[in-house]
């Protein structure tokens, strides 16, 4: 795989279209502002490192755009298309997933449960959520998926629970990859992981726009920021108060960016 | 140089090793209910000489169905971290409202239908009050609800014991099917379908989602909050089933019926070790549960033990019950260290 300097798929990520926007986004939980008019943008293929301080208003930020909290006011658009997110059941309809923070997988179902959980099939339909699941059918589908993720090694009917914290993270990242059709939002994705784990994690992330995923990633960790980031945005009060192209050496510049002294 | 590599193959080798240790120990935790039931079986029959007698072990089939049905309905609460002790007077209004719309000495069978209806409405006033009253404590709203409709019972009844009962329902609980106490055999056919429902539906599925993470759960967008008030309905439901049973068993409706039968219920599910942390268990371990409580009440009973004895057995048996369940999260999480360690070896 040859690779672009960074600089490069920088200007091929501006000149490309708008995959996501947010414009003025505000939100106040009584008298305490956690977002006080950000803004973001995303490109078609692009990978963005959100990044800010604990209390910078990523977490709000990621949420409004995955359904879970509504906007006092702002306007989220996908495609130049305005995005009316009430559950993120929406989300995920509009074809946005998202990877939480700190391992959001059910430990006491299997591996194959938790990749399809809220998209199984049932039979016969018209009995909704009382229809019959298929275990070899959901098996066969983590299989397809596997391959193409580089997690074919798990089994999908290991009981998750058992599993070590990067098999884990590996099938969440893998849930948000295969049904994502437009952005994929993970929330400090190798907090929990070793070296060699966060490793495997970053490697899927990286090939995400092969896929023509873009993608948004919050990490405090500014090596890993280097090795996937196209672009930084960072966060501070709840606004977003600069951007920088993410090539290798900036992580001096993204600390104190994040930290406001330059 | 050598030296270290030959160390770093040997300590993933216990680490492997112990792992095998710690996950077959996981697989007698789980095992655990059934391996107890035959244990005690075996041990009573061998010292009381008429415990495994035809007789005897149909007394207790139909003396457990009772608790059967009402664990069924609770390991659904349970198993979405919650707890319904209103289960007791739901058999107790139950029973008098049956009693008092169709009389005693008139057969009907509307009735069949009346005892389930009236638990299935305590049991969605349960589970809105939980989900939509935002009281995070399903204990307190449940023994609010236990005095609300153990009230009511009496109100209805006026303080009276109403005799009879009408024959179907007479039947289904003294009743046998080829030797089989009919009672047991329906909890059966209904443990069957609570199995299918729970391991081959999504809803099931969706059910163990929310007890083993309810957050994450309404992250990834499912009907949390009606997943839960569909489980305290069904509990409601399979109550007032109960209370037919108590009915057909006692020939008598009172207003008194069913007090302590919701520990009993809880007692069967957790000794059957279904998980206080939610997401956990099975229900034919909770058959199982039921089963070790009325073995554990009988033979004391055979052995000529006072009664008194087999309350405290049986509060130790939760007792047990409860530490093994904290034991298996911690052989869960060693297993996961273990498993990360090796990984990144």
């Amino acid at each position: 795989m040859s690779v672009a300097s960074p600089d490069s798929i920088s200007n091929v990520a501006s000149a490309a279209r708008l995959a996501l926007s947010v414009r003025d986004a505000r939100k106040a939980y009584g008298f305490v502002t956690a977002l006080a008019g950000a803004s973001l943008d995303l490109h078609e293929g692009e990978i963005v490192a959100l990044l800010g301080d604990n209390g910078a208003g990523k977490s709000t930020l990621i949420k409004a755009i995955t359904g879970i909290v509504t906007l006092d006011s702002g306007d989220i658009e996908l495609d130049g298309r305005p995005l009316r997110l009430r559950s993120p059941a929406d989300a995920r309809a509009s074809g946005i997933e998202t990877v939480f923070q700190d391992l959001a997988v059910f430990d006491n179902l299997t591996v194959s449960d938790n990749f399809l959980i809220g998209r199984e099939q049932t039979w016969p339909r018209w009995l909704g959520p009382l229809g019959l699941l298929s275990a070899g059918q959901e098996q066969r589908q983590w299989r397809e998926h596997a391959s193409a993720l580089s997690v074919s090694h798990v089994s999908p009917s290991q009981e998750i629970g058992l599993m070590s914290g990067g098999q884990r993270q590996a099938v969440a990242v893998a849930r948000a990859v295969a049904f994502a059709r437009r952005v994929v939002i993970l929330d400090e994705p190798t907090a929990a992981l070793g070296v060699r784990e966060s490793d495997e994690i970053l490697t899927m992330v990286r090939r995400l726009p092969e896929r023509g995923l873009s993608v948004i990633i919050v990490s405090h960790n500014m090596d890993h920021v280097v090795r996937v980031a196209d672009r930084a945005v960072v966060m501070r009060q709840g606004r977003s108060v600069g951007e920088m192209t993410v090539r290798q050496g900036v992580q001096k510049d993204l600390v104190a960016m994040i930290m406001g002294v330059t | 140089m050598e030296a270290h590599v030959d160390i770093a193959g040997k300590s993933s080798e216990t680490a492997a090793g112990r792992r095998d240790y710690l996950s077959v120990l996981l697989w007698l935790l789980q095992a655990g209910p059934i391996i107890i039931l035959v244990t005690l079986v075996v041990a009573f029959g061998l010292l009381a000489p008429h415990f495994i007698s035809v007789r005897n072990l149909q007394n207790l089939l139909a003396q457990s169905a009772i608790v059967c049905a009402l664990g069924l309905g609770q390991f659904l609460v349970i198993l979405v971290r919650g707890v319904d002790v209103s289960v007791g007077s739901v058999i107790a209004l139950s029973v008098v409202t049956v009693a008092t719309l169709t009389g005693v000495d008139q057969p009907s069978s509307v009735a069949l239908v009346i005892y389930p209806l009236v638990g299935l409405i305590v049991g969605l006033i349960n589970g809105f009050l939980i989900v939509k009253g935002g009281i995070p404590q399903p204990l307190v709203v449940t023994v609010a609800m236990l005095g609300i409709v153990a009230g009511v019972a009496l109100l209805i009844s006026g303080g009276n014991t109403l005799v009879g009962v009408s024959p179907a329902v007479h039947w289904l609980a003294n009743g046998k099917v080829l030797g089989i106490p009919a009672g047991a055999l329906m909890v059966l056919v209904l443990a069957g379908l609570f199995w299918l429902m729970l391991r081959r539906t999504q809803w099931g599925r969706w059910l163990y989602a929310v007890g083993g993470n309810p957050d994450v759960a309404q992250w990834v967008g499912l009907p949390r909050d009606r997943l839960i008030m569909s489980a305290y309905a069904i509990c409601g439901t399979t109550a007032g089933i109960a209370g037919m049973l108590y009915h057909g068993r006692t020939g008598s409706a009172s207003p008194l019926s069913g007090i302590g039968y919701e520990l009993d219920a809880i007692t069967a599910v957790v000794v059957g070790g279904a998980s206080l942390f939610g997401g956990r268990g099975s229900i034919t371990n909770v058959l199982f549960g039921a089963l070790i409580i009325a073995t554990i009440r009988s033979g004391l009973q055979q052995l000529d033990v006072s009664p008194f004895w087999s309350s405290v057995a049986i509060g130790i048996g939760i007792l047990l019950a409860l530490e093994l369940d904290v034991l298996r999260k911690h052989i869960e999480t060693r297993i996961r260290t273990l498993r990360a360690r090796q990984v990144s070896q």
